[in-house]
């Protein structure tokens, strides 16, 4: 087993792509920046000075304290503090974890179904793939945001009013990954119907294999380059997505705000003056996006031959 | 600048075409020489990758980067063209030099009539209006054989065969009456039936309007109609080269020969084809010495071992010349008998 | 062509049906329909006139057809939230986000177009490479962030332009104008600018994506192969192939935009049609949003419409006719 894992190590960084890689200094600062944002974020716990959540530590008199390196900051407070006392960069931190958290599971979600749908549309054809397709261009239609909101505003309804804050992030995996399958399904569709047509599988099935082991073991390798592409741009799309929702204040409670509440509260602040709050949470979300952009942006300029 | 009338139209001088890639610089013509001469049909055969697509894009200075001509030099009418800046040079494409490629579907602009794109060349080139233009474009599709030119000229390309197609693509070629066509692989991405057609079109036109035409394709069938003489390429240099009817009835290159005993003819009766063993060398491993020894029967012939030592130049054997050292005493002994004589 | 038109307006109707499916479940199952067409002041009686008139003893597709009539004629229903009919609030507003979403539009073609065309052009140049690096970072902006920090740039430090509201409107028959006044033409530019960036940054990276693969054409070897000059190479041929596909998209994205003026409005407080639908998810107003929802779908297809036939228009190769014999 760890035979064949040093094995593909070896392999990739044999391979072109490692080499590209190294080559481009951007795409190694993103990485390097996006890993640290994601690492800190996913072990906030750790790394975070303050638990900004836990309103046993919050002091009123803390409130809208500014950066430490302005006059009246603390230097327990690096990045200031908000309405609530709660410590800027501890939030940004919590905040980013939820943002990533969402985005994350959005595009795992989105991918499953995607390429399941896609398979099962371009292997079994016929009645099934006309309807799933038709499906999915009404779907396109329809802007993903739009989608989002409309399952978000449809969830408020539908769920008792005490079970909101729970559910909600949930509620906000499903919007958003309804909102990107189509991309996945269409792209695996198109290489299962190249794929099926081939005589190994009418082979296989001779032999009595199962056509779902078929399309796995074969159709899921050819897939795989431009399916990471699209899945590396869809997570800066999804998290963009997910703090667009909370800003409007369909998105996550106030309770476990990610960026885009952070940007929505410090919005309110901003005209009398304690701009660190929507700075830095702004900042922090842009950073995070970009570099996760410009490491899909190389990725799908490495996998394509013909930008060379 | 007038031009001698011994000079040959197109000289081609040690050209040399390199590839920097990052496992280094790959040479895919290495250094090879050969002219044609006014009204001339030069046949340049070769298998994929042997480089002759390139080499007809250098001389009409189209090589696509990171490709370039590393060295050497290519005379059009005594007058060196391999380093003119870019506007002389695109003066010189269409009006003295022109070309034709592989795919008729894709060489015309699908969004505009087959009209616009010749009228638009012959207004590049010549100074005519735009009605004497228009006029020009009609007899040339004429020429070309297409029927019902005046009304055609106003159609799109998808709405001609693919035939149909490559006249128009010729007609485009011929449109500001250059005095070299490079046709790259002209008939290949045609049905079999019509091939036979371009190539008769192809010959007749360049007869007409007296081109010399640099052919350059991998079937030997279409130089044995069309070319007068015919350079075969592998590996990146000229193997052999010399008039088609001796190149194909008295091959003097191992290689040239077991190309020739490769092609089946219809009145055989054999049991297997005959083929070449082993296959061309890529570009990150051509051998020293000769590019053809690995697979050559006659290495032990040649004494102290120098096909795998020294590279051999193309030297005068029976009626062509080779470049290969079974013919070197030959060389000697014709310059001897020159020198004699 | 005619044949071709046909087959776009069935597909378009049946998309068109589908969505009001979706509206018409979101009306019956997501809260109780008969509330919906009643003023809460309403009693019982009432109700259960409304119930049997509204035909909803009847069975489910009887319902559906009542509904595709209802919203064939513009009912439907009353606000939850506002208590007015729905298709009046969304008629007065649809002209501020229709204003809005076309100067967004006309100034992602007018920067996007050239800029890309550029970056194609002059690829290994630094400033292309300057420019690509600001589109990346443009894709990465959230819609809501850009119009926040141009807000405080303009608005609050320079004091140029104002941070939200459309400025003063003229009434022209139905429709309410604001580019007739200069504090309605200051109004719309900030949040114009930022609507169109994403727009921008599309279409510029579209535009120079297809220019580079054009390049690359045979057809392009061809004509460099017959001297033609740079000029008639780029922008005779390259050019014409390039924006053929970008026409598609384009389209495409002002149905896009539409929704999107949703989150510009919030930040500029913008009184179209966005806001209202996002005031709507908020208080679970089901009308307004299965209405919007319909209205957008019709837009779209709408679109989508214009966009099939205006590609007819330009690449020969659609139009189907029987090309004359051609021999070989």
């Amino acid at each position: 087993m760890t035979g064949a894992l040093g094995g593909t190590i070896r392999r990739i960084l044999d391979s072109d792509i490692w080499y590209k890689f190294k080559r481009d200094p951007i795409v190694v600062t993103a990485t390097i920046v996006g890993l640290l944002l994601i690492l800190s974020s996913a072990f906030a716990p750790l790394f975070a000075p303050h638990s900004p959540f836990d309103l046993k530590t919050l002091n009123l008199s803390d409130a809208f304290t500014p950066p430490a390196w302005i006059e009246a900051g603390k230097s327990q407070f690096l990045l200031g503090t908000d309405d609530q006392g709660r410590d800027v960069l501890s939030t940004i931190m919590y905040g980013s974890r939820a943002s990533l958290v969402v985005g994350f599971a959005a595009v795992l979600l989105s991918m499953v179904v995607g390429i399941t749908l896609g398979l099962i549309s371009g292997y079994f054809g016929g009645a099934l793939d006309a309807f799933i397709m038709r499906v999915a261009d009404v779907q396109l239609s329809f802007p993903a945001i739009l989608i989002a909101l409309l399952i978000s505003g449809v969830a408020r309804v539908v769920i008792p009013n005490s079970q909101h804050d729970q559910v909600a992030i949930y509620v906000l995996i499903f919007a958003i990954a309804a909102s990107g399958w189509v991309q996945y399904a269409r792209t695996v569709r198109a290489s299962t119907l190249v794929e099926r047509n081939k005589e190994y599988v009418q082979a296989a099935q001779v032999i009595g294999r199962r056509p779902l082991a078929i399309m796995f073991a074969h159709v899921l390798p050819n897939v795989l380059g431009p399916v990471m592409v699209l899945a590396t741009l869809h997570i800066g799309t999804a998290i963009i997505t997910e703090a667009t929702l909370s800003y409007l204040g369909v998105g996550m409670p106030a309770t476990q705000p990610t960026l885009g509440t952070m940007i929505r509260i410090g919005g309110d602040f901003l005209l009398s003056g304690e701009w660190w709050i929507l700075w830095f949470p702004g900042l922090a979300l842009v950073v995070l996006v970009l570099s996760i952009n410009i490491i899909g942006d190389w990725l799908r300029d490495a996998l394509n031959p013909k930008l060379r | 600048m007038p031009s001698s009338p011994n000079v040959p139209l197109l000289q081609v001088k040690n050209l040399r075409i390199e590839f920097p890639t990052r496992r280094g610089i790959l040479t895919a013509v290495d250094d090879i020489s050969f002219d044609i001469a006014a009204g001339e049909v030069l046949g340049v055969v070769g298998e994929s990758g042997a480089g002759k697509s390139l080499t007809g894009a250098a001389v009409i200075g189209l090589l696509e980067p990171p490709g370039r001509i590393a060295s050497g030099e290519i005379l059009l009418a005594g007058r060196r063209i391999d380093n003119l800046p870019f506007e002389e040079l695109r003066k010189i494409r269409g009006r003295e030099i022109g070309a034709i490629f592989q795919d008729p579907l894709t060489s015309l602009n699908p969004l505009y009539t087959i009209g616009r794109q010749i009228v638009e060349t012959i207004e590049t080139h010549l100074d005519l209006t735009h009605t004497q233009a228009r006029a020009r474009a009609i007899e040339l599709l004429n020429e070309v054989g297409i029927p019902a030119a005046d009304r055609r000229i106003d159609h799109y390309p998808h709405q001609f065969s693919g035939g149909m197609r490559q006249r128009v693509v010729i007609s485009l070629a011929l449109a500001a009456n250059p005095k070299l066509i490079i046709a790259d692989e002209p008939t290949t991405a045609l049905d079999v039936s019509i091939q036979a057609q371009i190539i008769t079109l192809i010959k007749k036109l360049c007869r007409e309007h007296g081109t010399a035409v640099m052919l350059v394709t991998h079937d030997m069938g279409v130089i044995a109609e069309t070319a007068d003489r015919v350079a075969v390429m592998y590996a990146g240099r000229i193997a052999e080269i010399g008039p088609v009817a001796e190149v194909i009835h008295s091959p003097q290159h191992p290689y040239t020969i077991g190309l020739m005993g490769a092609i089946p003819s219809v009145g055989d009766n054999h049991e297997r084809l005959s083929q070449i063993d082993g296959s061309m060398p890529r570009l990150t491993a051509i051998p020293k010495g000769c590019a053809f020894n690995p697979r050559c029967t006659r290495v032990q012939d040649v004494p102290h071992q120098r096909c795998t030592t020294e590279r051999p130049e193309l030297m005068p054997a029976g009626k062509t010349m080779a470049a290969c050292w079974l013919h070197a005493s030959e060389a000697v002994h014709q310059v001897k008998q020159a020198v004699t004589a | 062509m005619l044949a071709f038109i046909a087959r776009r307006l069935l597909q378009s109707i049946l998309v068109m049906l589908t969505v009001g499916f979706i509206a018409f479940s979101l009306f019956n199952f997501v809260g109780d329909p008969v509330a919906l067409m009643l003023p809460p002041e309403a009693t019982q009686a009432d109700r259960d006139e409304v119930r049997k008139s509204l035909g909803l003893d009847k069975p489910f597709y009887t319902q559906f057809a009542v509904f595709v009539q209802n919203a064939l004629q513009g009912n439907f229903g009353i606000s939850l939230r506002l208590g007015r009919p729905v298709s009046q609030l969304l008629a007065e507003r649809l002209p501020a986000t229709l204003e809005l979403v076309g100067v967004a539009t006309l100034l992602a073609l007018l920067v996007g177009i050239p800029v890309g065309i550029y970056t194609a052009l002059k690829r290994d140049h630094w400033s292309s490479q300057v420019l690509l690096t600001g589109s990346l970072i443009g894709v990465s902006l959230p819609n809501f962030l850009i119009g926040i920090f141009l807000i405080i740039i303009f608005a609050v430090w320079l004091g140029v332009l104002p941070s939200f509201g459309r400025g003063d409107t003229t009434q022209l028959g139905f429709w309410s104008t604001g580019f007739l006044t200069v504090s309605g033409l200051k109004a719309v530019i900030l949040p114009a600018v930022t609507l169109g960036f994403y727009p921008v940054t599309l279409i510029m990276r579209l535009v120079r994506s297809e220019m580079l693969e054009v390049l690359r054409t045979d057809y392009i070897k061809f004509a460099r192969a017959r001297g033609l000059s740079n000029q008639a190479v780029h922008f005779g041929h390259a050019l014409k192939n390039t924006l053929v596909p970008v026409i598609t998209i384009t389209g495409l994205q002002l149905g896009g935009l539409i929704a999107f003026a949703i989150i510009t409005e919030t930040v500029f407080q913008w009184p179209g049609m966005g806001l209202l639908f996002i005031q709507a998810v908020q208080f679970a107003d089901i009308p307004v949003m299965a209405a919007y929802l319909c209205l957008i779908g019709f837009i779209f297809v709408t679109i989508n419409l214009i966009v099939d036939t205006l590609y007819y228009v330009v690449d020969p190769r659609l139009r189907m006719e029987t090309s004359s014999a051609g021999g070989h």
